[in-house]
């Protein structure tokens, strides 16, 4: 699973949904694996303004990983304000580790804990697993 | 017949373990997207975020490189198959009614060929419902459904038939000898090259404007709806 998928999950029960502690799901036990991706700056630029910027601090928080700036880099953090050359904009190292850091850091084996519920759902070979045992349902 | 009270068991013997064991099969034959979800992934801005429900062997999640796709089957066998397909996109295990999707954060979403294996019409609102939740305010969300009216094709269903069915589904494979050694295979034809096995889904199978309605039930506005090939479709919001 990817850093980029987990600001955008949350405990699958009912029960949980209304409750703020069930975002961001934490990660245990985590093995990470870095796979490599294209790099489209565009992407990341357009992606920006729907993290969570918070919730992704936690979690790069609690895998031990660089610390990310404050708040959510802008726009013109991600291109280097070139000169009047008609070459397109070149992005910023800024942009280069969103990318490393959203879309090719990859939780491959662990588990993601709901701090509402308590419930534990596994990652296996990179696949989360959020079906519920009967009595959570 | 479905609308029992243990509606998730039904389906879970008349769809998902249908759908676990035939996942290579099936996969193996569903490779060719839909025109109409196909155009609709390709109509989003790039950088745009969205859910497919039910992505089955993945096979929306390249129409569009320059989307994120949270993408979920309730087959993990289907979603292993996806996986490893499309790195690009994310997949997961999930089941359509307990999405583990935050709300309203997303530019869109598809549910392809799903929702027609809920048992109820209760059910089927529902799964309607939580593919709505997910969506952002403007955000739109596709629906296709096989449809009632199919009389051009081999099956030849039309209005006034019953619309609550089980197709089945029949897989031929080799024998593997050495696998079938010392277990009581209860099939007739042991010693054959091939086995063939039938398995039975479940589908409800929607007339003309019950996908509307259902769209509304569960709260969503209609944006656009259509017919293409033995399958409604609809595009809403919330
Ligand atoms: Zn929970």
């Amino acid at each position: 699973m990817k850093l980029l998928t987990l600001n955008f999950v949350s405990c699958a029960r009912k029960a949980c949904k209304s409750s703020t502690s069930s975002f961001p799901l934490h990660p245990r036990d985590a093995e990470l694996e870095l796979v490599e991706m294209e790099f489209n700056p565009q992407f990341l630029q357009n992606m920006l303004p729907k993290l969570e910027w918070e919730a992704l601090q936690i979690i790069c928080n609690e895998l031990a990983l660089p610390t990310l700036p404050s708040s959510t880099p802008a726009a013109s953090d991600l291109f280097e304000s070139g000169g009047e050359g008609s070459s397109p904009a070149q992005p910023t190292q800024v942009a280069r580790d969103l990318h490393k850091l959203l879309l090719e850091t990859t939780i491959r084996e662990g588990l993601l804990v709901c701090s509402n519920c308590g419930h534990e759902y596994a990652i296996k070979e990179g696949i989360a697993n959020f079906l519920l045992p009967p009595h959570l349902v | 017949m479905p609308g029992g009270e243990n509606d998730e068991s039904y389906e879970q013997e008349h769809v998902h373990d249908v759908y676990e064991q035939i996942a290579e099969h099936f996969s193996s034959t569903r490779y060719k997207p839909w025109p109409t979800p196909h155009s609709f992934l390709l109509s989003l801005p790039p950088g745009s975020i969205g859910l497919d429900v039910g992505c089955g062997n993945g096979k929306y999640l390249s129409s569009n490189p320059s989307l994120f796709i949270l993408a979920s089957d309730r087959s993990a066998n289907l979603a292993a198959i996806a996986a490893s397909n499309y790195p690009r996109q994310e997949v997961s295990v999930a089941d359509g009614l307990r999405l583990p999707y935050t709300d309203g954060r997303f530019d869109f979403a598809i549910s392809v060929a799903v929702v027609h294996h809920f048992s109820t019409r209760e059910r089927r609102v529902a799964a309607i419902e939580s593919v709505l939740s997910c969506l952002r305010e403007g955000g739109r969300g596709l629906v296709v459904v096989w449809a009632l009216e199919q009389e051009s094709s081999r099956r030849g269903w039309g209005e006034g038939d019953e619309q609550d069915v089980m197709v089945p589904w029949v897989t031929r494979k080799r024998k593997d000898r050495s696998r079938d050694q010392g277990r009581g295979s209860g099939e007739a034809d042991v010693g054959e090259k091939e086995t063939e096995k039938t398995f039975n889904r479940y589908y409800h199978l929607y007339r003309k404007g019950e996908l509307e309605e259902e769209a509304v039930e569960a709260g969503g506005k209609v944006l656009e709806s259509g017919y293409e090939k033995d399958n409604w479709w609809t595009i809403i919001s919330r």
